[in-house]
Order: C-alpha cells, then structure tokens, then sequence
C-alpha cells in the first residue's frame, strides 16, 4: 500500500490567523461541535454577524489518512487520535461508576463527531412524555410534533441513509439517502430473528451511501469510528466551512474562560487564545460546548448576582447527568461472518423499545458488522511473524458476531457535572468532575436486553464468549441532562426554546437539555433543536 | 499469494489520487530536500524490504516492489523517517557485532535469530525506548501494518476489503463464498 503518510509527520495547523474578537457581532456561538455549527450556519446564512469560539484545534482534512494509523496502531489511546491533551482535558471521577471522559469527546473543529459512529435516530414519541406516558423522569416541554419539522431539517443538512422503521415515530418523508444495504451478517441474523419473531430494520446512517452535499460516498475504511478519511461519514467540519462560506468567523484555540455578565444578560464571552486573552461582546450567546463544558463553563461564570453559577437559579446546572448504557454480547460461530469490512452497522431493533414502563427503560438492539478484531489489529499485537502470525489471524478472524444496544438511564439526583476545585486544567480553571450513578430500572433493562441477546445468538447456534451486563456495562459517550429544558424556572435552566430562564440573550444548544435521554443516540436531537434554537436567535436579535 | 500494484495503490486510488500514476514512477526520495541529509533511505529500503522477507509469510511474492512503494510515502516526511532510520540502525548495529554483517546482508534465518535474540518478538510497540520496542514499532509492526491494511493481507485472511483499505461497500454485503 501506498499514499499512507505516517502519523507522526501531522503538523499541528496553524488554525486562524487573527484570534481577536469580532467587531458588532451578533451572535457568539461558544463550541464548533456538530451543534454549534448548525446554529452559526443557519444564522450566517440569515444575514447574522456569527462568531464561533471553539476551545480546540482546526485539523487538517489531508491529516485524516495520518489519523487513521493511529486509530489503527496500538501504541496509540483512543484520546490521541484527535490530539487530545491529558493537561489541557483534565477531569475528575468522584461518582460511583468511572466514566473516561476523554474517550467520550473530541475537542476542535468538527467536536466529537471527529469520533462519533453516526448513528442518526429520532426519539420515539413517548420520549418526550416519560413521566405521563411511562410514570417515571419528567415530561418535556415540548412534544415530537414540535420537533418534527426540525428533525426533517436536519437529517437533510447533515445527510442521512436510512430506510424503512416499522417500530418508528411518524415521518413524512423518506430520509435523502438511500439506507445501506444489510450485511452478510444481518442475512445470518435475519434467519433467527424470524425464527423468533424479531423484525430487524435498517439503521439511519450519517453517512452518505452515496455522493452527498459534496462530499463523497462511503468507500469501506472501515476506521469510522474515530476518524472516517473519505469524508463520507457527516462531522461539524461540514457546517463550520460552510457558515464561513457565509461569512461567519471561526476562531479554534479560544477556550471560553468566563461567561461576564449583568442581572438578565450576557455581554461578553472571555477567551484564552495562544495569542492572548480576548473579550467578545456580541447581542446573543449560544452555548453548544457539550453536555459536560457547557454546564462547567456556567458553573465556573459564577458572581455575586449568581453564586452558584451563571443561569442556576434553579440549581439545576450540572444536575441529572445521564448517559445511554451499553448491553451487549458475541462470540463465534462455525462459519465466516464477514466482520470489519465497513465500521458501521445497518440493522437494528426497535420492536422492544416502547414497552417501556416505569419498572423497564426504552432500549433497542444493533446487530454489529464489526465484531472482534480486524486482522490489522491483530497482526499488531502479538509476539509471533511469519507464518506463525497468519495462521494466528486466520484462526482468530472471520467467525465473531455480536450484538449491541442501548438502554435508557433516568435522570437522578446523585448523577451530576460539578467542579473539582482541588484540580485546575492548563488554564487554571477547576476541572470538571463526572459524577456519573445509575439506577435499577437501567440495570434490570440491561438484562432484558440481554436476554433477548442471548436468545437471537442462541438460535443462531453461537458460541457465547463475552457479555456486557449489568456488571460490566458501560457509557456511549451522550452527555445529557445537565442543563435541562422545563417549563417552570424552578425545575430547569432552559425554556422550551432552549434559551435559560435567568439570561435573556442566552440558549443552550445540546444534549444538555434532555431532560430524559430516551435510547436513542441523541446527535439528530441535538441538530433537530441547534436549528430551532437558530430560529428562536434570528426571531430574538 | 502475489502482492500487486493494487496493494501499492490502495489507499491513494482510493482517495481520487490519481495513485496509480503516483506509485508508477519508481521510488526516488526526492521531497524537496528538506529532510536531514545524513539519512541513508537506500539503507532503510534495503534493511526494510529484507525485514519483510522474514515477517510476512512465506508464499508471499512481490515483497520488494510492495514494501519499496509504502515506503514512499513513509519516508516522504522528516519525524517518522528519521525515527526509521534510528530504528534501522539499531539493527544493522546488533547485526554487525553478533553475526558481522549489516542485516540485510544476512539469511533469512539469521535476520529472524537477531530479531528474536533482540527480543523483538515480544516487545511492546514503542516510538521512544530501547532499540526492541522502536524495532518492533518502526520496522516489524510497520510492515505488518502495510500488508494487513492491503488487499492482498487481507485475502490471505478472509477478507478482501480489510480495515484501512478503501475497498468500497459492496465487500460486507458478500457473503464468503462470494
Ligand atoms: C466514540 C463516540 C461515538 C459516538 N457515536 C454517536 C452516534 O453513533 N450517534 C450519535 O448520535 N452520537 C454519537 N456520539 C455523540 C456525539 O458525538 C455527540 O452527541 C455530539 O458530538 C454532540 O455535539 P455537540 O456539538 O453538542 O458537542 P461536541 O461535539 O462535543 O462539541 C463541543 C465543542 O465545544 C468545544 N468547547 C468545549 N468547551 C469549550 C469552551 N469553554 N470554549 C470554547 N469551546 C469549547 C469543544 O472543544 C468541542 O469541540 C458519539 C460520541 C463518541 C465520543
Ligand atoms: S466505512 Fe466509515 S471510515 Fe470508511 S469511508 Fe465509510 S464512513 Fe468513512
């Protein structure tokens, strides 16, 4: 192979040549992750003056083929892939369960969806109504038909393949793309699923099963999580250039120090820069920097007139952290499988999801296309070469299967994003501490999952190796709840239009509003509110 | 098991980079001079491609032209070359003082014995530490790297769109026998 340029020959960019602030800006849009570019690009092209902070890095898009070795190589952590910096991205663990919350975001242009999978669903319609419909968590303000318009929006904007959901909310339209075709694997699946009565259905893709938007169609890296080279699949990158096209200005290494403001404003966003540190003033504030830096940065803008934290009148600001909980579980089977040709699923399961009540969560099932190692990855890690080494990979590749899914976890008191004021990150400022619990109702869903796991394997006749249970689940990386959305001032931070209670000039545009995290990954949610966030700015300023 | 220009090629005609062409021309080391002059990359090709004789299995052919092609763009740059070259001549130096011959002068054999005797075999991949981890990590591993992210590595194995090739959507949907 040819044409791949080692990783250690990535310069560093050198990112935006002035970092002082912007004259009469608009709006300032504080993060250049998937959210805070849809905002900055909806509001550029409505003729605003934007400006985007953004605490990370720009990366080059040559640099991607470079990336993928080290998403590839042993020798390198998953963090290091999009350059995280242990110093820079310091946090805390006080809470029950660990939660590695570096390998739960990527920091730069483009934010986590650098890393993200790209799996893109709506909420099904009793998300937004837990509490009436399922008689736990709390209601949304708002209901799936407000963000119905907005979801179709956005699965337009960042380029969705889907197909046909029997199990989902109501659509009026199909999706741009046409959905992946399934895999070898799902056919292998599909014969036990109907033996049990289970209805297997595609899985919505950010990622272009054909030329998109400009961007190419998907060519079989197979790498796409953390970094995809072709383009194909969707990232913040896409929305950043494009609101630059129209005139927005983004200016990466401007880490948001403090949020300065009076009684019922924001007037400016303090930032750090290689260059020094700037002031910018702007007439609205759109705070997009992530379920975890978001409520940080408010907590850290505490004053007098806000002791706890900026926009905390309510208290709620780092409250109910929630992530989605994996429930998974594979092993072999006497046959190919045909794993680890592409890193993205095609089918899944919704069929269980809304027999949620107040004693099980929502939850659905993914049928993997990726089960155990790549043979790159295992030819890297071992203590053998030659012929040795081939019979190893031949042994050890070409039969895994597994599924995955994943299950809804309640907001909780004991659940939060604080502030480690004994640990300070290289800019002095106290570090943010996961404090992440989850409750019996996620646990127990997590075996019914599994449940249904081990009966679909099970008649596919597979030998069992590994499951990820109650015990041994873990996070897929949503930050949720900890800047909620309700109507009352006192239950939350944000208002039905994401703007908070307490700040007139300031909305909140992410994951951080959920207030339930239903289980679906929650990125189209995020991009279906960022544009209507973007409509509430434009109609405010 | 024959590794072909579509192996050299991969990831460039992949990216629309016209790599064909690219690879045609022949391997010359000429990046605008600005790398540091003391690097001897004939030395590393030579060191390199008689490494890969000893990692990759044994029916592989075409081994000289596959490993002189990745190189190309491995040593294109100025950090991971001149790591290779440290690398490279940490071996040539173990070569040297226990068999008296630079590495790729010696049998196959002989280059799997230093190679073990350095502890290679189970050292952990490392870009700084001692002369068998950055032998592991810059010359074993990074040859395994090429030939398991390629077409032909991944046929051998049972798959001909492995993870880091761009080898299109229409392989997943296969089935094996296909
Ligand atoms: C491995 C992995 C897989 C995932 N898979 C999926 C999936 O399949 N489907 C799905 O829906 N979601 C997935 N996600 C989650 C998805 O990436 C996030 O939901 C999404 O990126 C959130 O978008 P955001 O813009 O709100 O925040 P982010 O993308 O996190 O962006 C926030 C940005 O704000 C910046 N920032 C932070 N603090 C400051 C500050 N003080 N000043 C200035 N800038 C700041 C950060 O550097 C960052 O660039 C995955 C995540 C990971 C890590
Ligand atoms: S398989 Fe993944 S990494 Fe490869 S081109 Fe498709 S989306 Fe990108």
């Amino acid at each position: 192979m040819s044409g791949r340029p080692p990783a250690e020959d990535i310069e560093t960019s050198a990112g935006a040549s002035d970092r002082t602030p912007v004259d009469d800006a608009d709006v300032c849009v504080v993060g250049a992750g998937p959210a805070g570019a849809l905002v900055a690009d909806q509001l550029a092209d409505a003729g605003r003056e934007v400006v985007v902070l953004e605490a990370g890095p720009r990366f080059d898009f040559d640099d991607r083929l470079a990336r993928q070795e080290k998403a590839i190589r042993p020798t390198y952590d998953r963090p290091d892939v999009w350059d995280s910096d242990p110093e820079r991205d310091a946090h805390s663990n006080s809470g029950e369960w660990f939660y590695p919350l570096n390998h739960a975001r990527a920091k730069g242009v483009g934010g986590s969806t650098l890393h993200w999978q790209g799996m893109v669903m709506r909420l099904h319609e009793a998300d937004f109504n837990s509490k009436a419909e399922r008689g736990v968590g709390v209601d949304w303000p708002i209901d799936y038909s407000d963000l119905r318009p907005y979801y179709a929006a956005a699965e337009h904007a960042i380029g969705v393949a889907g197909g046909e959901n029997p199990f989902g909310p109501p659509r009026e339209e199909p999706r741009p793309m046409p959905a992946f075709e399934p895999s070898h694997s799902d056919s292998l699946f599909a014969e036990a699923c109907d033996e049990l009565e289970i209805a297997m259905h595609p899985v919505p893709n950010a990622r272009n099963s054909e030329p998109y938007d400009g961007r190419s169609g998907c060519v079989g890296y197979g790498t796409c999580q953390p970094v995809c080279p072709s383009g194909a699949k969707y990232d913040g990158t896409v929305h950043i250039e494009s609101a630059e096209g129209k005139g927005a200005t983004v200016i990466d290494r401007a880490a948001v120090q403090r949020l300065e403001h009076d009684a019922d404003r924001i007037t400016a966003a303090t930032y750090a820069t290689p260059d020094g540190e700037f002031r910018q003033d702007a007439d609205a504030f759109v705070l997009a920097a992530g379920g975890v830096e978001t409520p940080r940065l408010l907590l850290l803008s505490e004053s007098e007139q806000y002791p706890d934290g900026l926009a905390n009148s309510s208290g709620a600001v780092g409250q109910f952290f929630m992530d989605h909980l994996f429930a998974g579980m594979g092993g072999t089977l006497d046959e190919p499988t045909r794993q680890n040709h592409v890193g993205f699923l095609t089918s899944e399961t919704h069929q269980f999801y809304d027999e949620a009540d107040a004693e099980l969560a929502p939850f659905k099932l993914e049928f993997f296309n990726y089960a155990g190692p790549s043979p790159v990855e295992m030819a890297l890690t071992g203590d053998d070469w030659g012929d040795d080494l081939l019979e190893r990979v031949r042994d050890g590749y070409g039969t895994h299967i597994a599924m995955g899914g994943l299950v809804e976890q309640l907001p909780r008191e004991d659940s939060y994003i604080g502030l480690d004021e004994s640990t300070t990150d290289t800019h002095g400022n106290p570090v943010p501490d996961v404090h992440w619990n989850v409750g019996d109702r996620a646990l127990r869903t997590i075996e019914r999952a599994n449940e249904l796991q081990r009966s679909i394997l099970d008649e596919l006749g597979v030998e069992i190796e590994w499951t990820a249970g109650p015990d041994s689940t873990g996070p897929a990386y949503h930050h949720m709840g900890t800047t909620r959305m309700s109507d009352e001032p006192a239950d939350g931070v944000v208002d039905a239009d994401c703007r908070t209670h307490d700040l007139d000039n300031c909305w909140i545009a992410s994951s951080s509003v959920f207030p339930t995290g239903g289980a679906m990954n929650p990125t189209l949610t995020i991009a279906a509110l960022a544009l209507r966030v973007a409509d509430a700015v434009d109609a405010a300023v | 098991m024959e590794l072909t220009r579509r192996d050299a090629a991969a990831a460039l005609a992949a990216l629309g980079a016209g790599g064909v062409a690219a690879v045609a021309v022949g391997h010359t080391d000429d990046n605008g001079g600005q790398q540091a002059d003391d690097i001897d990359k004939a030395a590393i090709r030579r060191t390199m491609v008689a490494a890969a004789e000893v990692v990759y299995p044994d029916d592989i052919a075409g081994i000289d032209e596959f490993v002189n092609t990745f190189l190309d763009s491995r040593l294109a740059g100025d950090r991971h070359a001149a790591a290779v070259d440290s690398a490279v001549t940490a071996l040539d130096d173990r070569a040297q003082s226990w068999y008296g011959d630079r590495f790729a002068a010696l049998s196959a054999d002989t280059r799997d014995a230093v190679l073990r005797e350095m502890a290679v075999d189970t050292a952990e991949p490392r870009r700084e530490g001692e002369p068998r981890e950055t032998v592991r990590y810059y010359v074993v591993n990074e040859l395994l790297l090429a030939l398991y992210s390629s077409p032909t590595g991944g046929e051998l194995v049972g798959t001909e769109n492995p993870q880091g090739y761009a080898g299109g959507i229409d392989s997943y949907q296969r089935g094996p026998q296909a």
